[in-house]
């Protein structure tokens, strides 16, 4: 592990399949101990960017460094030193627990127990299942398992492809309380996933939508910067309510949100917003709604990023 | 971290529901059975004949068909469109049919004709059994020829050397060996790790520091153990099922069965390089084992296809070692004489493991 070196940078990297632009022009760098997380929904490219990064995939363009090292040139040596846990249960479902953990540990040349301390918080909840067959655990376990073998060699640096997906809500912040202890420790994650409220956990995060990069902030940055006004808007009719809300001169964007409708309003306006958008909706005969001023949330901020 | 490797290969072998039951019952059924079942001699034939003589001569010629080892069964009938039926419901498979002045014809003249005809549907037995009746025609009508001939009479006695009793079975059992040498040894490994892509363990393995040189070794090795298994197995067998042994050394016999099995396991990988699923890479392997089988010369000569077809047998590695197994079982030829096949051989290794290493790509 070198200090000296920021754990990964992204310079301008591209990865085109064929005729299908997979990753455009993405660049970012991440600083050492942090939790990095790439938000985006499925498609958004974060899968591909985990791959070239990992040594998997070797990008069209750019280049990119893990602990300084190329993922071109170097990646036998960036194969030592990271963790990944790929977004598919990977293990060897013919193994039993311990066995798929020795097994890891031994082509990595560690002894499980020396870096024992990692794993220790997640591995104790395995052990009533140590001689089970990975295959034959549940969705959580089987993650905890995979997390477990990703960490056995201590790496410097931990990919997590969409760890929660699939997981359930208590799994998951289990899960996020794990990658606390181990950022704790020193260990960069780099962690994907499409669930916004997860964004928060992180860092700093990098929005993506179609294979670019909207921006790269600490959630707090990130919504900060946000410079729209926010509104929010329910009623009985709420499809009608949106196309209402989307002909509105001020309304730079209208979308769903859960159960009810988001409206930015342009910062060029200037007056009071919540009574501007319910006089509007009333003049359409658009009765009974309740629009109020609300904090934008990082969902509002990918919204606004990716429609631009 | 190698020992671990194949340690971990070895484990998930033993712990599959099915494989290690295969690996010892298949050779086990193809020893048992299939020297038997995949017998080329034409055995059991079934005569209609044709009495329209009806006359001691006549039952005598057809007596001595019935003597023959090659007719299963003589049935006798009124007429010819009688034997026709029968040979249409398969239930006979050739027609001798005696004409009514056959003893009138042998006593006055000395010279009489039969006809035979025989149901060709499968070619091969039809013009066997045709002329396997004709010989008995012919040695009858030698022994029933009164006046001794003026003319000396070439008879060609023929002996089989090397396979001296003709037995179909010891031609055989050394080509059943390279069919198992080739299932086990080249398409087991190779399904191995095409399934390892389908469960996406290989993209864990492949952001480890584990090379692809090692992680192909670690898949090839427990099938080279298992195949030297199974080869043993099958000599075993054979000497006890048919006491059929390899006239040639056993070292040989291992020495060449090994290099084979490294033929066979690059051609296995490199099929397994070109597959993203299993249900692909199963049917490339059967497409090529049904080709490679067939162009062999395991079932039918080699001497006797077409020009083109032959050209083909010659880009075919099993026929190679089909031709040294036959030569190691029956003749015991030593490295001498085995140089050509060998060598080719060599090449299928070199060219087969190199292209499956250049075509494994770790990056993408």
């Amino acid at each position: 592990m070198s200090s000296e070196h920021k754990p990964v940078v992204a310079e301008n990297i591209s990865k085109t399949f064929g005729q299908v632009t997979a990753l455009q022009n993405i660049s970012f760098e991440t600083e050492r101990g942090e939790m990095f997380g790439v938000i985006g929904p499925d498609g958004a490219g974060k899968t591909t960017l985990f791959r070239i990064l990992t040594t998997l995939l070797v990008q069209t363009s750019g280049s990119a460094f893990v602990d300084g090292y190329d993922v071109k040139g170097d990646f036998r040596k960036i194969r030592k030193i990271i963790g990944y846990m790929p977004g598919r249960f990977s293990l060897y479902g013919d193994l039993s627990v311990e066995e798929n953990l020795n097994f890891f540990a031994s082509i990595f040349k560690v002894n499980p127990k020396d870096n024992y301390y990692l794993i220790k918080d997640i591995f104790h909840q395995l052990e009533p299942f140590r001689n089970r067959k990975a295959s034959a655990l549940s969705g959580g376990m089987k993650q905890k398992l995979a997390l477990s073998c990703a960490l056995i060699h201590k790496p410097s640096v931990l990919f997590l492809d969409e760890p929660t997906t699939g997981v359930d809500p208590v799994s998951r912040r289990e899960f996020w309380q794990m990658l606390d202890r181990l950022k704790a420790i020193g260990i960069t994650i780099i962690v994907s996933t499409a669930y916004m409220d997860e964004a928060l956990l992180c860092d700093r995060i990098a929005l993506m939508k179609n294979g670019i990069l909207l921006g790269v902030n600490s959630p707090a940055g990130m919504v900060a910067s946000y410079n729209n006004r926010l509104l929010a808007v329910k009623g009985d009719d709420m499809h009608s309510i949106l196309k209402v809300l989307r002909d509105i001169k001020v309304v730079k964007s209208a979308y769903s949100f859960g159960h009810e409708h988001h409206a930015a309003i342009s910062p060029d306006f200037g007056g009071d917003a919540v009574e501007k958008i319910s006089q509007e909706l009333t003049a359409r005969g658009l009765n009974d709604t309740l629009v109020k001023s609300i904090k934008p949330s990082v969902e509002d901020c990918y919204m606004e990023l990716s429609a631009n | 971290m190698f020992k671990y490797l194949v340690e971990k290969e070895f484990k998930q072998i033993i712990r599959n529901k099915f494989l290690p039951k295969l690996i010892i019952v298949y050779p086990i059924i193809m020893m048992i059975l299939m020297p038997h079942a995949a017998n080329l001699d034409i055995k059991n034939i079934r005569v209609s004949v044709v009495d329209g003589a009806n006359s001691s001569l006549s039952r005598e010629l057809y007596r001595k068909v019935e003597a023959s080892d090659y007719f299963s069964s003589v049935e006798v009938v009124q007429s010819y469109e009688e034997a026709l039926q029968s040979v249409e419901k398969s239930k006979s498979d050739i027609i001798l049919d005696i004409p009514a002045s056959f003893e009138k014809d042998i006593v006055k003249t000395g010279k009489t004709a039969v006809y035979i005809a025989s149901n060709s549907v499968d070619g091969m037995r039809g013009s066997v059994a045709a002329s396997y009746l004709a010989t008995v025609v012919h040695d009858y009508s030698r022994q029933v020829a009164q006046t001794p001939r003026a003319m000396p009479v070439v008879e060609i006695i023929s002996r089989s050397r090397f396979n001296p009793s003709m037995d179909y079975k010891v031609f055989m059992v050394p080509a059943l060996i390279v069919m198992l040498i080739t299932i086990i040894g080249g398409f087991l490994p190779a399904l191995n790790i095409v399934a390892e892509k389908e469960a996406g363990t290989i993209e864990q393995m492949n952001v480890t520091p584990v090379g692809k040189f090692l992680f192909i070794a670690a898949k090839l090795i427990p099938y080279w153990i298992i195949g030297f298994i199974i080869l043993t197995i099958t000599l075993v067998l054979s000497k006890l099922l048919y006491g059929i042994v390899p006239v040639g050394s056993l070292a040989m016999f291992y020495l060449l069965s090994s290099l084979f099995l490294i033929v066979v396991s690059g051609f296995g990988l490199l099929i397994s390089n070109y597959s993203s699923t299993m249900q692909q890479a199963m049917f490339v392997m059967f497409f090529f084992l049904l080709i490679m089988i067939l162009m062999s010369g395991l079932f039918t000569p080699i001497d006797s296809m077409p020009l083109w077809a032959k050209a083909i047998t010659a880009i075919n590695p099993m026929r190679y070692f089909i031709e040294i197994m036959r030569m190691v079982f029956l003749k015991g030829g030593n490295l001498y004489y085995l140089a050509r096949p060998v060598i080719i051989l060599c090449g299928f290794a070199v060219l087969f493991n190199t292209w499956a290493v250049v075509s494994y790509r770790k990056t993408t």
